[in-house]
């Protein structure tokens, strides 16, 4: 038990040291951050912080991520919940090589694909929208959930559907207030990765967006090449990314915590 | 689980097929179309067959890359793994500092990558860097910028923040999914912890581990953003990893032709060592044990 604990905290502290440092310089003017080793801020400036919320093409980076990061997150699951159900249920047509099919999906090194990615997108005309960016991390996000959706539902023994089917619910109706509920762990934290993994993707959402869609992050980097180093705002900006992120994780945090209750039915 | 046999579910699969095959067709036929052509401008191309497919596979850059970047994916999965499986087992499994646990373990994916480099760059620097000042107060001489194996360490090190919390956070949902009624036998048949996580969490664990080894070698042997920010791929070629050098041939010197079939074949690496993972982990799901 005692070596439990001290795993757990060792790692802790392991993970905290560099968010600690970013938080640190966050805080901290330029000259301080390269100019001298300082554990807590000497000039304590909310100047960085400043600039982010003051200026609305950094404001709006966070916007425009929010946005396609939800709509990706709402699509995705919306897609795979039907399809991991049936992944889990039923044997069909192609189902395995289906399956591995849109895990490939995720190994596509990005640098060449961007081009034909760019092309495609303009040519429907969704350039520079915030559901261009959605429906291109559809690509790796519905893989994702369907894989992990599909573990969770074949855990659930399929005994409760043939019940529930006996007791005269008509599928819809079964899914969406027998199961659905059942698998509520596992639908948090596919809604985590999906959030996450749209939020931290650069290359794909940069390459579609110009202006009016540009995420946080390509906003980052050009106004770093921009300025020569901005480290101060760079770190604050930094700390602002993580939040949206741990709101998510807060409000999942009992679906994943509580896990899964055969108890309800 | 038995399944039925039934061909209408792929009604239920088609959404999930239309959207994908949309992103997904017509980027890779543009590639496969780029691979096979010498591209001079946008309407002046010329049909050449294999032979960038053949000039790439003899470039040995890029087959030390290659090398550089295997060791790079094992290295990870051997660490990562193992400690994710620790962490998730340390976790309090309810109450306030369940959740509290996991929002922290949570913090360092939500971060971009290029940030994930960034913060890195400066937390590792041996003269204003929490972690760089931590490593010499110990009395080791450290420079990520200037010695190649500390450049790899920070990087493997940095990719350890960075994602074992993946691997822990898929193995806590995973074990929290397993029934109570499980470990009330095991208590029962007086079964060691070893035996409980043996013959009980391990096996329960294996759909959530498979996810975690695939994506834990699909991200890392992709890896772009953090060492590209952090070490430039250098010093020297050291930490430049595949995916640098593909970016560096597609977009540095605008070779699309080989910049395609690069990417190709180092798709099929991925591939390949995916499906062996996939096949291998389902074998040993139906081992002689189940």
């Amino acid at each position: 038990m005692k070596a439990r604990h001290l795993l757990l905290i060792g790692y802790v502290v392991f993970l905290m040291l560099p968010l600690y440092w970013l938080l640190n310089m966050s805080f901290k003017t330029n000259q301080e951050i390269l100019g001298a080793f300082t554990l807590i801020p000497h000039d304590f400036t909310l100047d960085n912080y400043r600039v982010i919320f003051t200026d609305r093409s950094w404001y709006m980076g966070y916007i425009n991520s929010i946005y396609y990061v939800t709509l990706n997150t709402i699509i995705s699951l919306s897609v795979a919940l039907p399809a991991s159900y049936a992944f889990s249920r039923f044997t069909f047509v192609g189902d395995k090589h289906l399956f591995f099919w849109l895990l490939t999906n995720r190994m596509a090194p990005p640098a060449v694909f961007l081009l034909p990615f760019f092309q495609l997108y303009s040519s429907i005309g969704l350039f520079d929208t915030h559901i261009a960016v959605a429906l291109a991390h559809c690509l790796f996000n519905v893989p994702l959930s369907v894989w992990i959706l599909e573990g969770f539902m074949s855990g659930v023994p399929k005994e409760i559907d043939e019940t529930a089917f006996l007791d005269g619910y008509s599928f819809p109706r079964f899914f969406l207030t027998i199961f659905i509920p059942l698998i509520r762990s596992g639908i948090g934290v596919t809604a985590f990765f999906c959030f996450m993994f749209s939020w931290v993707e650069l290359l794909l959402a940069r390459t579609l967006t110009s202006v009016d869609a540009k995420p946080i992050a390509a906003i980052m980097t050009r106004t770093v090449s921009a300025s020569g180093m901005d480290w101060g705002v760079l770190a604050a900006a930094g700390a602002l990314t993580i939040v949206p992120g741990a709101l998510v994780i807060w409000f999942v945090r009992n679906h994943i915590a509580k896990g899964f209750s055969l108890g309800r039915v | 689980m038995r399944k039925i046999e039934n061909n209408k579910a792929w009604f239920l699969v088609l959404p999930v097929f239309l959207l994908v095959a949309f992103s997904a067709v017509v980027p890779l036929m543009t590639v496969v179309n780029y691979s096979v052509q010498d591209i001079f401008a946008v309407d002046n191309r010329v049909f050449v067959g294999s032979e960038w497919y053949r000039e790439i596979l003899r470039d040995p850059g890029l087959q030390n890359a290659l090398l550089r970047q295997l060791v790079f994916s094992i290295a990870i999965l051997i660490i990562e793994i193992p400690l994710g499986i620790a962490v998730a087992l340390a976790m309090p499994r309810r109450g306030r500092w369940a959740s509290l646990t996991l929002v922290v373990l949570a913090l360092p994916l939500l971060i971009p990558w290029n940030v994930v480099g960034t913060i890195w760059q400066v937390f590792a620097r041996a003269d204003i860097g929490l972690g760089g000042v931590l490593i010499t107060q110990l009395g080791i001489d450290y420079n990520y910028a200037a010695n190649p194996m500390d450049a790899w360490a920070t990087v493997l090190v940095m990719d350890v923040w960075h994602w074992t919390s993946l691997v822990a956070l898929l193995c806590f949902s995973g074990l929290r999914a397993i029934p109570d009624a499980f470990y009330q036998a095991a208590r029962i048949d007086g079964a060691s912890g070893w035996a409980v996580f043996r013959y009980i969490q391990l096996p329960k664990l294996k759909n959530v581990l498979l996810i975690a080894v695939l994506l834990r070698f699909m991200d890392s042997f992709m890896i772009y953003s953090e060492p590209f920010v952090l070490t430039g791929g250098g010093p020297g070629n050291s930490t430049t990893f595949l995916s640098q050098t593909l970016a560096r041939l597609a977009v540095g010197q605008f070779d699309l032709g080989p910049a395609a079939a690069f990417s190709l074949i180092y798709f099929l690496i991925i591939l390949l060592f995916c499906w062996l993972f996939y096949t291998t982990m389902m074998q040993m799901g139906r081992g002689p044990k189940a």
